[in-house]
């Protein structure tokens, strides 16, 4: 297993943020490594047909398979190690666009967080 | 001897992309943005003309992945593919590259202490991508050559602004070297405010972005002084990005004339536009 075990991550001060430095990049290796794999269309293909499958090649903890089981990404984010540029691509892969990502980051429906934009149909 | 004859400044926010491949640009959400580009492609094509442009702009994780991070990774081939980011290639052909240039600008800053990791694979993504059909044409095939040069942007720690300065002025230098009577331009891209995770995401902050764009014209000084965490908590913190800025910024004169200028901020990301050339 790689070494994630009661790994602190770092807080920089900035409410609502989770910089992408050495603490979570270290803890979401093998999670974002997985992610990157998915810029291979048949990669997507295999995990669209056997998710745990696909989970099982990689040495990903209990917590990083919860969340990715779970779609959630505030937890992929914030305490899995995960980069936002990597996870995107297994939103993608699975249906869910950043913005979906990011409207559930929120805590909103995506109706509710188109709402909060200057001009909506710029998507 | 080349000489850098424009500089600019461009987010690359992926989402232009399918909206550009789709012809979108007279959409009223979408045409503020595309119209912006128009002035600025048209000086590059009738006025400017420059045989080479040198790229800087950051790979998301579609090609560099987490094995290896280099802080600034430079491209040497004659051709670029696009990159798969998880949703396929965009209707474009591959990008034109200017190998003698890359490989001059390589060993000149190597010797000057940039140690720049040296790419003959590479594949490009939307950080590249989405400017480049905004500035130059690509029918049939594009109308410019280009250098790209890749920063880390993306897992702290980053070069700091002042390095990213540094090293503009390391290529201008370097540029300026090259034997052949070259005309170059240099293009920073990234941002401007925008946030894509945590519950903080989707910060703008559309008075850091003007104040950004005052300054890179006028006082980069001041931009260069930032540490990352100042520009993450006030615009972001995949703002981070603006740093790209100033390598271009770094690589014209310490006064320049601003041809162009656009702003527009419609859903998450704050999108600039600037078009600098020299004052000599």
């Amino acid at each position: 297993m790689q070494d994630t075990k009661s790994r602190e991550v770092s807080d920089w001060g900035i409410p609502g943020t989770y910089v992408f430095d050495h603490t979570r990049s270290r803890l979401g290796y093998e999670l974002n490594k997985l992610c990157y794999t998915l810029t291979d269309p048949k990669n997507r293909e295999l995990y669209r047909r056997d998710e745990e499958a696909y989970l099982a090649r990689f040495k990903l903890s209990d917590d990083q398979k919860d969340a990715i089981r779970r779609r959630d990404w505030l937890a992929l984010t914030k305490r899995c190690g995960g980069n936002i540029y990597y996870v995107y691509k297994l939103g993608a892969t699975v249906g869910q666009g950043l913005y979906h990502l990011g409207a559930q980051m929120r805590g909103q429906s995506y109706e509710e967080f188109l709402g909060t934009r200057g001009a909506k149909g710029a998507r | 001897m080349a000489r850098i004859v424009a500089g600019l400044g461009s987010s690359h926010v992926p989402s232009i992309g399918p909206a550009y491949d789709a012809g979108r640009h007279e959409e009223p959400d979408w045409k503020p943005l595309f119209d912006g580009y128009k002035p600025v492609k048209q000086w590059l094509a009738d006025t400017v003309r420059p045989d080479a442009l040198v790229f800087v702009y950051n790979d998301h994780g579609s090609d560099f992945a987490l094995d290896r991070v280099p802080t600034f990774a430079i491209g040497v081939r004659e051709e670029y593919r696009q990159a798969d980011e998880g949703f396929g290639e965009r209707p474009l052909p591959p990008v034109k590259g200017h190998a003698d240039l890359a490989w001059f600008i390589a060993k000149e800053l190597i010797y000057r202490e940039f140690d720049l990791t040296v790419c003959q694979e590479m594949k490009v993504d939307h950080g590249l991508m989405v400017p480049l059909p905004l500035l130059f044409s690509h029918e049939p095939d594009w109308d410019i050559r280009v250098v790209p040069l890749v920063v880390n942007v993306i897992q702290h720690p980053l070069p700091t602004a002042r390095r990213c300065f540094r090293l503009g002025e390391g290529i201008r230098q370097a540029v300026e070297a090259y034997p052949e009577d070259l005309k170059v331009a240099i293009i920073g891209t990234g941002g401007m405010s925008h946030q894509l995770h945590g519950e903080r995401f989707g910060h703008l902050d559309q008075d850091f972005d003007a104040q950004w764009l005052d300054l890179i014209e006028k006082d980069p000084e001041r931009l260069a002084n930032m540490s990352h965490r100042e520009i993450m908590a006030a615009a972001g913190a995949e703002a981070v990005e603006l740093i790209m800025w100033l390598v271009m910024r770094g690589a014209m004169a310490r006064k320049v004339r601003r041809l162009h200028r656009n702003y527009y901020a419609p859903m998450t990301t704050g999108m600039g536009l600037i078009a600098l050339e020299n004052v000599e």
